[in-house]
């Protein structure tokens, strides 16, 4: 039985600054589905990027094998070519094209350079009926469900001659009778001989079809568990995920926690394209002067479009809900008054929306509160230097000069930048998205001890984190999302990284029990 | 020295370009035996270019803000239409049809504007149909051929000069004075700049180079208020002209909308969580280059002496070639006032110089065409050096 048909030995990949893998071993059997599971940036996506090719051999330490061969995969071409095909979270079809002209792109049935339509339709048909998909090969896939979608995916997988199949959370934003059916047909291929690598952040199918699951954590193999021996419980994996040293990693905060500053009751968000589909439902949170309110879920969990429907309507449609500062109704439909109301929303992604790249700091510092150091629309150019040297010097931004570009800064530099923009618009209540990611342990370090300078200051923030010691290591009260509902809250003294993943990870009606 | 150094390559572009500008002058007057450089062609140049130079501040705002507008030339022409139509065959007052014009300008600008910034159809679509519908409706106006001449007073927006208050003959003394309060300005806001960057802490060029740069404007202020002074004195275009860039320069450097547009322009999404009402100033950009092209569709009318079917035609890519050649980002988020404007004086130069030396439209484009291609050219050189 113990026939291997992939072995990754001792992968380690390094990105500037972060070890996103360090010593990985990971092997699949022949015929199984094997589990991959750990914590948003424990190294799952990246690991498979590495067996997949899209970070080509010489990037990364150490050996793949494949069916006994070694592997050196310079793109992703030749790992399909050697029947390895991954199917990636956000799916790669091309939205105005059939069925069957996404089934053959790149791998098109021609001859001297013209297709073969017939050929290409026949056997789009063919691979449809094996995944159980009932529709014409003429379809455009526009016209198809996200579920359906996944469907052909897989089916393009197969006319590829998949021998490991990957997926990379493919049920993430199926529904539940979309993902029973995916999830069959993966015990269907086991039977034909197919492996697959499920990538999942949803123990219970785990639990359901995994042969064995292998957890990462910190970019490191953790442990390796065999469900076929013994019944593996949803606690057991869990308690694999988390579980780290937590010591002295969070700044100590005196708390002062006051009145309720701020509150939305019953937020609900429509998304801006799907336009029946909720991604707010019923939401309803508050925080007080001097508090830092967590906000934990996965990554989907409807988090940040909840924080930007907020934040002036910057988010979605059909918004409907109530929002309260110091009790009063407050008008927060565009970005300018919810400004005006003392909201800042401090984005996850800085690059994108964040920051004005090929523009000096200390524009980007004051762009966001230009009246401040301007009179009659007039910039007062001296006084705009003062202030930004002092959010430079308060906030330790490292900088040859504030007129250096924002683009030639650190990640943790340019978050600190951001930071400052807000800090300039003198908000009452922060919303910080995920403001630690992808910054050095350093850095990470003195953007709490802003946190909470802010919060002794009396301002009221709401942390957007995917990690959960983060969560628990400065946050005075939790939320937990998922789905676009608020699944739970609980006094950071009360809880702990079990009970919060618990939370996140398992069904609804668990949690209403 | 280091400071000097470093002073270039930070603005190695407009130096670039000012240094392009100044070979191909005298590369002309060299070849036209000193007649580029006569007080009567500077002053022929200035005129020529002043259309192009009016509208290149409003394009230049749109190429920053990511936008293009192909539509100006047409607007140029169905402006002038307008106001010939209205003068000469209505009998309006001049200064009562400048005023339309100008909010016609406006109004024409708005409706490019809504369509881009408020339906978000790509303004290359959306002033491309402006393009043929106002070229359309030039024609139509005029029915097909030229209608003039104007009255003086009209004639004289572009065909005017500054009123001489000493009446020394042979010399116009007022455009002397001018530049020579004009050169003292200059100075004194330099200085004050560098006194400000100096309390600021940040490096400064050396105080040679500081004096050095000084007497060179004011070299250059006061020769070209000499060659004017020694024809018939400032053009009044040229006066229009003086201020436009000076508040465009104003606007892109100092002010909050400027601030914001390049912000919109670098990154729209950043600038709209920044609360920056992107929409608005898109639509305002629009409104700006509309009246830019009607104070541009006067000018050529009133220099013409008559509104024709056919003016402007093609003036849109000598606008945005200018606003290209002098350092603006088809990207958008970058460009500056002074790189449009020696952009316009660099293709005003070359139309000019060639057409002294007798070369053909034919070639002169092709020379032109070149010209772009090297100035974006030496751009991304300079990016892929520095990157």
């Amino acid at each position: 039985m113990s026939d291997v048909i992939l072995e990754m030995r001792n992968i380690t990949k390094t990105f500037p600054g972060v070890k996103a893998l360090d010593n990985v071993s990971f092997s699949v059997t022949r015929g199984e589905i094997h589990a991959l599971v750990g914590e948003n940036g424990a190294g799952k996506s990246t690991l498979m990027k590495v067996l997949s090719g899209i970070y080509p051999y010489g990037t990364y330490h150490g050996e793949i094998y494949f069916q006994g061969e070694e592997c050196r995969f310079r793109d992703i071409t030749e790992s399909e070519k050697v029947g390895l095909v991954i199917i990636h979270q956000e799916l790669a079809l091309i939205p105005f094209l059939s069925v069957a002209e996404n089934m053959f792109l790149g791998n098109e049935r021609a001859k001297n350079g013209i297709i073969d339509w017939n050929e290409s339709i026949s056997k789009t048909a063919e691979l449809l009926e094996r995944v159980g998909l009932h529709e014409s090969p003429n379809t455009l896939i526009t016209n198809m469900g996200v579920g359906k979608q996944q469907l052909v995916e897989i089916a393009k997988a197969l006319a590829k001659e998949v021998k490991l199949l990957i997926l990379d959370e493919p049920t993430a934003s199926l529904n539940e009778n979309d993902s029973e059916k995916l999830l069959e047909l993966l015990l269907q291929f086991k039977e034909h001989g197919i492996s697959s690598i499920l990538i999942s952040h949803k123990l219970s199918e785990v639990n359901k079809v995994a042969d064995s699951i292998t957890i990462l954590r910190d970019g490191a193999t953790i442990e390796t568990l065999d469900c076929k021996k013994d019944k593996i419980t949803e606690d057991r994996i869990i308690r694999g995920m988390v579980g780290r040293d937590m010591t002295h990693r969070f700044p100590p905060r005196e708390k002062n926690i006051g009145e309720v500053i701020f509150e939305v009751r019953d937020w609900n968000v429509y998304h801006p394209i799907h336009e029946d589909r909720k991604v707010s439902t019923n939401v309803n949170i508050s925080v007080r002067k001097g508090e830092v309110v967590g906000l934990s879920g996965l990554m989907g969990a409807g988090r940040t479009e909840l924080a930007m429907s907020i934040f002036g309507h910057a988010y979605g449609t059909r918004i409907s809900g109530t929002a309260y500062r110091h009790g009063n109704e407050i008008d927060i439909s565009t970005i300018d008054k919810a400004i005006d109301n003392g909201i800042a929303y401090a984005t996850e992604d800085r690059k994108a929306y964040g920051l004005v790249l090929i523009q000096e700091v200390k524009n980007n510092i004051t762009l966001a509160n230009l009246e401040e150091i301007s009179s009659r629309q007039v910039i007062n150019e001296p006084q705009e230097m003062r202030v930004t040297s002092e959010y430079r010097d308060r906030l330790n931004i490292k900088c040859s000069s504030i007129q250096q570009l924002a683009l030639n800064l650190s990640g943790g530099n340019q978050q600190k930048v951001v930071l400052s923009k807000w800090l300039f618009a003198s908000p009452e209540i922060l919303i910080l998205d995920e403001p630690t990611r992808g910054i050095d342990v350093g850095a990470k370090f003195e953007i709490y001890t802003i946190i909470n300078r802010l919060a002794s200051e009396g301002k009221g923030i709401i942390l957007i984190s995917s990690e959960l010691p983060e969560i628990l290591g400065i946050c005075d009260r939790i939320y937990v999302m998922r789905d676009g509902k608020i699944v739970g809250e609980m006094p950071a003294s009360e809880a702990s990284q079990e009970k919060v993943m618990k939370y996140i990870m398992t069904q609804q009606e668990v949690v209403e029990q | 020295m280091k400071t000097l150094s470093t002073l270039f390559k930070n603005n190695v572009r407009e130096y670039g370009m000012l240094i392009a500008l100044i070979v191909v002058m005298a590369f002309f007057q060299f070849q036209t035996k000193g007649v580029l450089m006569k007080p009567v062609n500077i002053t022929n140049l200035v005129l020529q270019n002043s259309y192009v130079i009016t509208m290149a501040m409003g394009m230049l705002l749109i190429i920053i803000t990511g936008g293009i507008d192909l539509s100006v030339g047409s607007v140029v022409a169905v402006i002038g239409a307008l106001a010939g139509v209205l003068i000469v065959r209505y009998d309006f007052n001049w200064v009562l049809v400048v005023a339309i014009s100008l909010l016609l300008g406006a109004a024409i600008g708005a409706f490019h504007g809504y369509f881009v910034a408020y339906l978000k159809i790509p303004a290359f679509i959306v002033t491309l149909a402006g393009m043929l519908i106002f070229r359309g409706l030039t024609i139509a106006l005029l029915r097909g051929e030229s209608v003039g001449p104007f009255p003086r007073g009209f004639q004289n927006i572009s065909s005017g000069f500054i009123p001489d208050f000493f009446h020394y003959d042979g010399f116009h003394i007022t455009t002397m004075l001018i530049g020579a309060i004009l050169s003292v300005l200059l100075i004194w806001l330099d200085m004050r700049n560098r006194k400000n960057q100096q309390k600021y802490g940040f490096e400064v060029t050396p105080f040679y180079f500081f004096v050095i740069k000084n007497i060179a404007i004011t070299a250059a202020v006061m020769g070209f208020c000499y060659l004017m002074a020694s024809y018939k004195g400032l053009p009044n275009v040229l006066v229009l002209l003086f201020v436009l860039i000076t508040f465009y320069a104003f606007i892109t450097t100092s002010s909050v909308i400027g601030r914001r547009i390049y912000a919109m322009g670098g990154n729209e999404k950043a600038a709209r969580l920044s609360g920056v009402n992107t929409p608005r100033l898109l639509f305002y950009t629009f409104v700006n280059l509309g009246v830019l092209a009607s104070l541009a569709g006067l000018i050529v009318a009133a220099r013409l002496n008559s509104s024709t079917p056919n003016a402007g035609d093609g003036m849109e890519l000598d606008v945005i070639a200018a606003c290209f050649i002098g350092g603006a980002s088809p990207m958008g988020g970058v460009g500056k006032v002074i790189g449009a404007l020696v952009g316009a004086f660099l293709i005003g130069v070359l139309n000019n110089g060639m057409s002294i030396m007798g070369v053909g439209i034919d070639w002169q484009k092709v020379v032109k065409g070149i010209v772009l291609l090297l100035a974006v050219l030496f751009d991304v050189y300079n990016k892929n050096k520095n990157a």
